[in-house]
């Protein structure tokens, strides 16, 4: 009896316990959620109703006409299909470029390897301000200024070296075997590569692609330093004309930025289970 | 017999006579394939480093010829220019109030996720979110929360009957704004916590169990201790990154007010591309990084004394 009242005491403070942890989550979760709500209401209000207090989460009426109206004030159909087309290029660029370089180091036995994977490590340091200016000069002399190629090229030699680590540990899991029985059967060493493991990396894969296009979607220093005309911006500098030239226009500023968040968290929503894998494969992101 | 030997020998010996430029098939196949990043790590790393520590020496205006002036941007950094002591304070105090307290708090969510919960995939993408956006469309989403007079956050306050501060506008919330604003995407912490805590063995719960440990008992001599390399890694990363903040500020204060939210990559970009001084920029990119070098180390060195790894003996 007395066994029984101990045990069921310990089961009532875990109850106790999960209940609190619920509780705590879930108010976790609303606050987490509040800021991406706040800017969708917004994005439907009046002018008149986004001053209004007591607040109004539910506007009255609704505006859908503000996404419209927002899309055409500045061409942000053409900055999303700028934007589009440098990412595009950057994903092709970097997965094409990261994949052979990890390759190389998962899988080929060369003198150096060691020293050149401690290196591409090294770069993971390296913060982007040291090397901002000289590359601003390096591609002004090369006339690249106001043209997409600062922002897409870089990604064609390696990328970001956390590509590189992400896919190379990635390849280190597959199985060695497969390659020696390939290579017996005739397949060459690039053929390996290319037939083996690229299709046996998908996830691996899709996490770099999934980051890629997240980072370059959103980046904004890097456009700001090195598009000058409006018609070739990127979504991210079209947005912060839109702030300058229409600050109080909050209803429109907010249907802009749902907008430009929408597809980012369209690709998070469908890529999740690579997405998560990838951050805590690495623990980098972050 | 010696015969033998001496063959033997000889034959390892021609293997490793290999000269340094003759390559099998193999070895030139993987120069081939890390060539492109080896060049791009030339062209767009290596050498622009190497440039800026060059530039840092000049006056440069772009449109005038460089002039080699010495240390004098440096010196000028230390005794001429007030700005950059206020810009490494104002990023200093953000970065060292930040980082730790999205640690904490990512620590915190996780313990809460794992406490063997229904729905833990759905919650944790919740928790997720807020860390797949960033820049511009974030700032203007925030700069709508924090407005003083019908912002989110002041609304909230005002419900519980405190009336909330201009949050950007003054000097003294701008900081703790900017704090407020990064613990919202703690989730990409959160999963690796996440991970790290789901990695801790079972046994060592139980063996506590037995020995009549409670749960804080628990968390402070099991759970952290095995955590502590994950949160020594975030330490650092995250120390890296708030470091060089830039997106943020420049959208929403552009440093103000009164220089209060002048982070260093502010003024970097300022000094740069707004008043094209190459030379002292150069020379101010060099100053942060070889403060988060330093910044960086500090924490190495001081991980001896906090960071528990498994299999290292203590004391030896």
């Amino acid at each position: 009896m007395a066994v029984r009242s101990i045990s069921e005491s310990q089961s009532k403070s875990k109850a106790v316990k999960l209940t609190f942890v619920y509780l705590a989550l879930i108010v976790g979760m609303v606050i987490v959620i509040l800021p991406f709500l706040w800017m969708v209401s917004t994005s439907l209000k009046t002018p008149a109703a986004v001053f209004k207090i007591p607040t109004v989460w539910i506007p009255n009426p609704i505006v859908w006409e503000n996404y419209p109206n927002s899309m055409t004030v500045l061409p942000f159909v053409r900055y999303i299909m700028n934007t589009a087309q440098i990412t595009l290029l950057a994903v092709i660029g970097a997965t094409f470029s990261g994949s052979l370089a990890a390759f190389a180091f998962a899988r080929l036995r060369w003198r150096g390897r060691n020293f050149m994977f401690v290196l591409v490590l090294a770069t993971l340091m390296l913060p982007f301000q040291v090397i901002m200016i000289p590359q601003f000069i390096l591609f002004r002399s090369l006339q690249w200024l106001d043209t997409y190629l600062p922002l897409v090229v870089p990604a064609f030699f390696g990328g970001s070296a956390f590509n590189i680590f992400l896919l190379r540990q990635y390849f280190m899991t597959i199985s060695r075997e497969l390659d020696d029985a390939a290579i017996i059967d005739g397949c060459t060493r690039f053929g390996v590569y290319w037939r083996i493991i690229l299709p046996l990396s998908k996830a691996a894969l899709m996490t770099v692609v999934i980051f890629i296009v997240q980072n370059r979607w959103q980046s904004f220093l890097v456009p700001l330093i090195y598009l000058f005309d409006q018609k070739k911006y990127t979504l991210a500098l079209g947005l912060r004309l839109f702030q300058d030239q229409y600050t109080t226009d909050w209803e429109l500023m907010m249907a802009a930025a749902t907008v430009s968040m929408l597809p980012v968290l369209l690709v998070f929503y469908f890529g999740q289970r690579y997405f998560i894998q990838g951050v805590v494969f690495t623990g980098v992101k972050g | 017999m010696a015969a033998i030997q001496e063959n033997v020998a000889s034959g390892t010996a021609r293997k490793q006579k290999r000269q340094w430029y003759q390559l099998t098939g193999e070895e030139r196949l993987a120069w081939v394939l890390v060539l492109p990043w080896i060049i791009g790590f030339l062209a767009f790393q290596l050498g622009p480093m190497l440039a800026s520590l060059a530039l840092s020496l000049t006056e440069w205006r772009m449109f005038t010829p460089a002039e080699f002036i010495g240390l004098a941007n440096y010196a000028e950094m230390i005794s001429g220019d007030p700005l950059v002591l206020q810009a490494f304070k104002v990023t200093t105090i953000y970065s060292l109030t930040s980082v730790p307290l999205r640690i904490a708090l990512g620590v915190l969510v996780a313990l809460l996720l794992n406490a063997s919960i229904r729905g833990l995939a759905f919650i944790r993408t919740v928790y997720y979110l807020p860390a797949t956006v960033s820049g511009v469309a974030v700032a203007m989403v925030w700069l709508l929360i924090l407005n003083g007079d019908f912002g989110m956050l002041n609304r909230a306050l005002g419900l519980i009957g405190i009336e909330g501060p201009y949050w950007l506008t003054d000097t003294r919330t701008v900081l703790a704004s900017f704090v407020l604003m990064s613990l919202w995407s703690v989730g990409a912490g959160i999963i690796i916590y996440l991970a790290g805590l789901q990695g801790v063995p079972n046994e060592l719960y139980e063996a506590a169990d037995v020995d009549g440990a409670g749960d804080w008992v628990k968390f402070w001599r099991i759970t952290l201790p095995m955590i502590s390399p994950v949160l020594f890694f975030q330490f650092v990363i995250g120390m890296i990154d708030a470091l060089q903040e830039f997106a943020g500020p420049f959208i929403m204060t552009q440093g103000g007010p009164g220089n209060a939210s002048l982070f260093v990559m502010l003024y970097l970009f300022r000094q740069g591309f707004e008043f094209f001084q190459m030379g002292y920029a150069s020379a101010l990119a060099w100053v942060l990084f070889v403060y988060i070098m330093v910044l960086t180390l500090l924490i190495i060195r001081s991980s001896a004394v906090w960071v528990y790894y498994e299999g290292e003996v203590k004391g030896s």
